[in-house]
Protein backbone atom coordinates (compact mmCIF):
# COMPACT_ATOMS: atom_id res chain seq x y z
CA UNK A 1 0.00 0.00 0.00
CA UNK A 2 1.39 3.36 -0.98
CA UNK A 3 2.00 5.72 1.85
CA UNK A 4 0.64 9.22 1.47
CA UNK A 5 3.26 11.75 0.51
CA UNK A 6 4.67 13.38 3.60
CA UNK A 7 3.36 16.87 4.00
CA UNK A 8 5.63 19.62 5.07
CA UNK A 9 4.73 20.61 8.58
CA UNK A 10 3.30 24.08 8.93
CA UNK A 11 4.60 26.07 11.81
CA UNK A 12 1.80 27.79 13.59
CA UNK A 13 2.76 30.16 16.32
CA UNK A 14 -0.18 31.49 18.25
CA UNK A 15 1.24 33.82 20.82
CA UNK A 16 2.86 32.54 24.00
CA UNK A 17 2.86 28.85 24.89
CA UNK A 18 0.37 28.03 27.63
CA UNK A 19 1.70 28.52 31.15
CA UNK A 20 2.50 25.22 32.79
CA UNK A 21 0.11 25.05 35.71
CA UNK A 22 2.07 22.64 37.81
CA UNK A 23 5.60 21.31 37.44
CA UNK A 24 7.74 19.24 39.79
CA UNK A 25 11.14 20.86 39.99
CA UNK A 26 14.12 19.49 41.95
CA UNK A 27 16.56 21.92 43.49
CA UNK A 28 19.81 20.88 45.10
CA UNK A 29 22.02 22.70 47.52
CA UNK A 30 25.50 21.49 48.43
CA UNK A 31 27.47 21.96 51.63
CA UNK A 32 30.75 20.55 52.85
CA UNK A 33 31.67 19.57 56.38
CA UNK A 34 34.69 17.88 57.90
CA UNK A 35 34.38 15.37 60.68
CA UNK A 36 36.00 12.31 62.16
CA UNK A 37 34.57 8.92 63.01
CA UNK A 38 35.44 5.33 63.76
CA UNK A 39 33.59 2.05 63.29
CA UNK A 40 33.32 -0.23 66.31
CA UNK A 41 30.47 -2.47 67.45
CA UNK A 42 30.79 -3.20 71.19
CA UNK A 43 28.81 -6.42 70.69
CA UNK A 44 31.70 -7.83 68.63
CA UNK A 45 35.13 -8.91 69.86
CA UNK A 46 38.15 -6.71 69.05
CA UNK A 47 39.23 -9.29 66.45
CA UNK A 48 35.79 -9.33 64.81
CA UNK A 49 35.69 -5.54 64.79
CA UNK A 50 39.05 -5.43 63.03
CA UNK A 51 37.95 -8.08 60.55
CA UNK A 52 34.61 -6.40 59.71
CA UNK A 53 35.68 -2.76 59.77
CA UNK A 54 39.37 -2.99 58.81
CA UNK A 55 41.24 0.31 58.97
CA UNK A 56 38.03 2.12 59.97
CA UNK A 57 38.26 0.37 63.36
CA UNK A 58 41.35 2.44 64.36
CA UNK A 59 40.40 3.54 67.91
CA UNK A 60 41.76 7.04 67.37
CA UNK A 61 39.32 7.59 64.50
CA UNK A 62 39.97 9.23 61.15
CA UNK A 63 38.31 12.00 59.18
CA UNK A 64 36.70 12.95 55.88
CA UNK A 65 35.62 16.04 54.02
CA UNK A 66 31.99 15.12 53.58
CA UNK A 67 30.01 16.68 50.76
CA UNK A 68 26.26 16.81 51.27
CA UNK A 69 23.80 17.42 48.44
CA UNK A 70 20.24 18.07 49.58
CA UNK A 71 17.51 17.91 46.93
CA UNK A 72 14.09 19.44 47.54
CA UNK A 73 11.24 18.81 45.10
CA UNK A 74 8.25 21.01 44.59
CA UNK A 75 6.08 23.18 42.43
CA UNK A 76 7.47 26.71 42.04
CA UNK A 77 5.36 29.25 43.88
CA UNK A 78 3.64 31.28 41.12
CA UNK A 79 4.30 34.55 42.99
CA UNK A 80 8.04 34.06 43.56
CA UNK A 81 8.96 31.44 40.94
CA UNK A 82 10.74 29.53 43.72
CA UNK A 83 10.32 25.99 45.00
CA UNK A 84 11.59 27.29 48.31
CA UNK A 85 13.71 30.17 49.44
CA UNK A 86 17.33 29.03 49.11
CA UNK A 87 18.32 31.42 51.91
CA UNK A 88 15.97 29.48 54.15
CA UNK A 89 17.44 26.12 53.04
CA UNK A 90 20.93 27.50 53.62
CA UNK A 91 19.94 28.49 57.15
CA UNK A 92 18.41 25.05 57.87
CA UNK A 93 21.58 23.33 56.62
CA UNK A 94 23.71 25.63 58.76
CA UNK A 95 21.63 25.09 61.91
CA UNK A 96 20.88 21.39 61.55
CA UNK A 97 24.00 20.01 59.90
CA UNK A 98 26.96 22.40 60.06
CA UNK A 99 26.44 23.30 63.73
CA UNK A 100 26.00 19.65 64.65
CA UNK A 101 28.57 17.87 62.51
CA UNK A 102 31.24 20.21 61.16
CA UNK A 103 34.61 19.66 62.85
CA UNK A 104 33.14 17.09 65.22
CA UNK A 105 33.96 13.53 66.19
CA UNK A 106 30.69 12.00 65.00
CA UNK A 107 30.70 9.02 67.39
CA UNK A 108 30.97 11.16 70.53
CA UNK A 109 29.64 14.60 69.70
CA UNK A 110 26.47 14.03 67.67
CA UNK A 111 23.70 12.71 69.95
CA UNK A 112 21.57 11.54 66.98
CA UNK A 113 24.35 9.11 66.06
CA UNK A 114 24.91 7.81 69.60
CA UNK A 115 24.81 4.03 69.67
CA UNK A 116 24.95 3.84 65.86
CA UNK A 117 27.94 3.09 63.70
CA UNK A 118 28.52 6.36 61.81
CA UNK A 119 28.76 4.84 58.35
CA UNK A 120 27.81 6.91 55.34
CA UNK A 121 24.46 5.03 55.30
CA UNK A 122 23.63 5.90 58.92
CA UNK A 123 24.82 9.51 58.65
CA UNK A 124 22.71 10.04 55.51
CA UNK A 125 19.64 8.52 57.24
CA UNK A 126 20.24 10.74 60.30
CA UNK A 127 20.57 13.81 58.07
CA UNK A 128 17.28 12.84 56.37
CA UNK A 129 15.55 12.63 59.76
CA UNK A 130 16.96 16.01 60.83
CA UNK A 131 16.07 17.85 57.62
CA UNK A 132 12.76 16.35 56.59
CA UNK A 133 10.60 18.15 59.19
CA UNK A 134 12.41 21.46 58.57
CA UNK A 135 11.62 21.81 54.86
CA UNK A 136 8.90 24.45 54.90
CA UNK A 137 7.95 24.33 51.19
CA UNK A 138 8.16 21.45 48.75
CA UNK A 139 9.44 18.19 50.19
CA UNK A 140 12.78 16.56 50.79
CA UNK A 141 13.48 14.27 47.83
CA UNK A 142 17.02 13.03 48.31
CA UNK A 143 19.99 13.33 50.62
CA UNK A 144 23.26 12.45 48.90
CA UNK A 145 26.30 12.23 51.15
CA UNK A 146 29.80 11.83 49.70
CA UNK A 147 32.33 10.41 52.13
CA UNK A 148 35.01 10.66 49.44
CA UNK A 149 34.63 11.58 45.75
CA UNK A 150 34.42 7.84 45.00
CA UNK A 151 31.92 6.79 47.67
CA UNK A 152 28.47 8.18 48.28
CA UNK A 153 25.08 7.22 49.65
CA UNK A 154 21.64 8.35 48.46
CA UNK A 155 18.81 8.36 51.00
CA UNK A 156 15.22 8.75 49.78
CA UNK A 157 13.48 8.43 53.15
CA UNK A 158 11.02 5.77 54.10
CA UNK A 159 11.15 2.73 51.86
CA UNK A 160 7.39 2.35 51.65
CA UNK A 161 6.58 6.02 52.03
CA UNK A 162 3.82 7.53 49.94
CA UNK A 163 4.79 7.83 46.28
CA UNK A 164 5.85 11.38 45.56
CA UNK B 1 10.91 14.40 65.06
CA UNK B 2 9.71 11.11 63.65
CA UNK B 3 12.81 9.00 63.91
CA UNK B 4 13.11 6.49 61.10
CA UNK B 5 15.71 3.80 61.25
CA UNK B 6 18.10 3.42 58.37
CA UNK B 7 16.90 -0.15 58.05
CA UNK B 8 13.44 1.02 56.93
CA UNK B 9 14.70 3.65 54.50
CA UNK B 10 15.41 3.51 50.80
CA UNK B 11 19.18 3.92 50.65
CA UNK B 12 21.58 3.35 47.76
CA UNK B 13 25.31 3.01 48.23
CA UNK B 14 27.42 4.05 45.24
CA UNK B 15 31.08 3.45 44.63
CA UNK B 16 33.20 4.71 41.70
CA UNK B 17 35.97 2.64 40.11
CA UNK B 18 38.35 3.74 37.33
CA UNK B 19 39.74 1.48 34.63
CA UNK B 20 41.60 2.17 31.39
CA UNK B 21 41.11 0.25 28.17
CA UNK B 22 41.08 0.57 24.42
CA UNK B 23 38.38 -0.35 21.94
CA UNK B 24 37.42 -0.07 18.30
CA UNK B 25 33.87 0.50 17.16
CA UNK B 26 33.36 -1.73 14.14
CA UNK B 27 30.33 -3.86 13.35
CA UNK B 28 30.62 -7.00 11.22
CA UNK B 29 27.03 -6.35 10.11
CA UNK B 30 27.99 -3.12 8.34
CA UNK B 31 30.15 -2.47 5.28
CA UNK B 32 33.46 -0.62 5.56
CA UNK B 33 31.77 2.57 4.39
CA UNK B 34 28.83 2.15 6.76
CA UNK B 35 31.20 1.50 9.67
CA UNK B 36 33.12 4.63 8.81
CA UNK B 37 29.88 6.58 8.57
CA UNK B 38 28.44 5.20 11.83
CA UNK B 39 31.55 5.35 14.01
CA UNK B 40 33.82 7.98 12.42
CA UNK B 41 37.11 8.34 14.32
CA UNK B 42 36.12 5.48 16.63
CA UNK B 43 36.37 3.12 13.65
CA UNK B 44 40.17 3.61 13.41
CA UNK B 45 41.47 0.04 12.80
CA UNK B 46 44.14 0.41 15.48
CA UNK B 47 41.61 1.30 18.20
CA UNK B 48 41.91 4.02 20.81
CA UNK B 49 41.59 4.21 24.59
CA UNK B 50 39.72 5.87 27.44
CA UNK B 51 39.97 6.33 31.17
CA UNK B 52 36.62 4.86 32.07
CA UNK B 53 34.90 5.32 35.43
CA UNK B 54 32.26 2.82 36.56
CA UNK B 55 29.70 3.81 39.19
CA UNK B 56 28.11 0.84 40.92
CA UNK B 57 24.97 1.48 43.03
CA UNK B 58 23.59 -1.18 45.37
CA UNK B 59 20.68 -1.17 47.79
CA UNK B 60 19.41 -3.23 50.69
CA UNK B 61 18.61 -2.97 54.36
CA UNK B 62 21.28 -1.35 56.53
CA UNK B 63 22.58 -4.05 58.88
CA UNK B 64 22.29 -2.62 62.42
CA UNK B 65 25.40 -4.55 63.51
CA UNK B 66 27.63 -2.90 60.92
CA UNK B 67 25.68 0.20 59.83
CA UNK B 68 26.25 -0.95 56.27
CA UNK B 69 24.23 -2.04 53.22
CA UNK B 70 27.26 -4.02 52.11
CA UNK B 71 30.83 -4.19 53.27
CA UNK B 72 32.93 -2.17 50.84
CA UNK B 73 35.70 -4.73 51.01
CA UNK B 74 33.24 -7.32 49.60
CA UNK B 75 31.95 -4.94 46.91
CA UNK B 76 35.47 -3.89 45.91
CA UNK B 77 36.64 -7.50 45.68
CA UNK B 78 33.62 -8.52 43.59
CA UNK B 79 33.92 -5.57 41.18
CA UNK B 80 37.66 -6.19 40.86
CA UNK B 81 37.19 -9.89 40.09
CA UNK B 82 34.25 -9.47 37.69
CA UNK B 83 35.13 -6.23 35.91
CA UNK B 84 38.31 -4.37 36.79
CA UNK B 85 40.78 -7.25 36.55
CA UNK B 86 39.39 -8.51 33.22
CA UNK B 87 38.88 -5.01 31.69
CA UNK B 88 41.71 -2.78 32.97
CA UNK B 89 44.59 -2.22 30.57
CA UNK B 90 43.07 -4.39 27.84
CA UNK B 91 41.91 -4.07 24.26
CA UNK B 92 38.24 -4.81 24.94
CA UNK B 93 37.48 -6.12 21.42
CA UNK B 94 40.04 -8.91 21.69
CA UNK B 95 40.50 -9.59 25.37
CA UNK B 96 36.95 -9.65 26.73
CA UNK B 97 35.14 -12.60 25.18
CA UNK B 98 31.72 -10.86 24.96
CA UNK B 99 33.15 -8.08 22.80
CA UNK B 100 34.34 -10.46 20.13
CA UNK B 101 30.63 -10.74 19.32
CA UNK B 102 29.28 -7.36 20.45
CA UNK B 103 30.59 -3.92 19.50
CA UNK B 104 32.17 -2.45 22.67
CA UNK B 105 30.30 0.83 22.57
CA UNK B 106 30.01 2.21 26.07
CA UNK B 107 26.30 1.32 25.98
CA UNK B 108 27.28 -2.33 25.55
CA UNK B 109 30.13 -2.04 28.06
CA UNK B 110 27.61 -0.67 30.58
CA UNK B 111 25.14 -3.54 29.97
CA UNK B 112 27.91 -6.14 30.17
CA UNK B 113 29.18 -4.70 33.47
CA UNK B 114 25.61 -4.78 34.85
CA UNK B 115 25.28 -8.41 33.74
CA UNK B 116 28.54 -9.33 35.47
CA UNK B 117 27.69 -7.53 38.74
CA UNK B 118 24.07 -8.64 39.05
CA UNK B 119 25.15 -11.72 41.02
CA UNK B 120 26.69 -9.64 43.85
CA UNK B 121 25.58 -11.75 46.82
CA UNK B 122 25.42 -9.09 49.57
CA UNK B 123 23.09 -6.42 48.15
CA UNK B 124 20.81 -5.69 45.20
CA UNK B 125 22.43 -4.12 42.14
CA UNK B 126 20.46 -0.95 41.32
CA UNK B 127 22.43 0.83 38.64
CA UNK B 128 25.64 0.81 36.63
CA UNK B 129 26.87 4.08 35.19
CA UNK B 130 29.93 4.20 32.92
CA UNK B 131 31.75 7.43 32.15
CA UNK B 132 33.67 7.04 28.89
CA UNK B 133 35.14 10.50 29.30
CA UNK B 134 34.23 13.25 31.73
CA UNK B 135 31.71 14.42 29.09
CA UNK B 136 29.91 11.16 28.18
CA UNK B 137 28.11 8.87 30.54
CA UNK B 138 25.86 5.86 30.11
CA UNK B 139 23.55 4.31 32.69
CA UNK B 140 21.79 0.96 32.91
CA UNK B 141 19.38 -0.19 35.60
CA UNK B 142 18.53 -3.61 34.19
CA UNK B 143 15.30 -2.47 32.54
CA UNK B 144 14.36 -3.38 29.02
CA UNK B 145 12.00 -1.25 26.98
CA UNK B 146 8.45 -1.95 28.00
CA UNK B 147 9.47 -3.58 31.28
CA UNK B 148 9.51 -0.42 33.37
CA UNK B 149 8.38 -1.18 36.85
Amino acid sequence: MALPARQSPKLRIRGQPPRIESAMVYITRKIEFSASHLYNNPALSPEENRRVFGKCNNPHGHGHNYVLEVTVAGDPDPRTGMVLDLKELKRVLQDEIMERMDHRFLNYEVPELAGKIPTCENIAATIWNLLEPKIARGHLHRVRLYETPDLFVDCYGEKNGSAR
Amino acid sequence: MTERHAKAMKIHLTRRYPFSASHRLHSPHLSEEENQLAYGKCNNPFGHGHNYVVEVAVSGPVDPATGMIANLADLDAFVAAQVLDPFDRTYLNEEVAEFRETVPTTENVCIEIFRRLRAFPHAKLERVLVEETALNKFEYTGESQGSRS
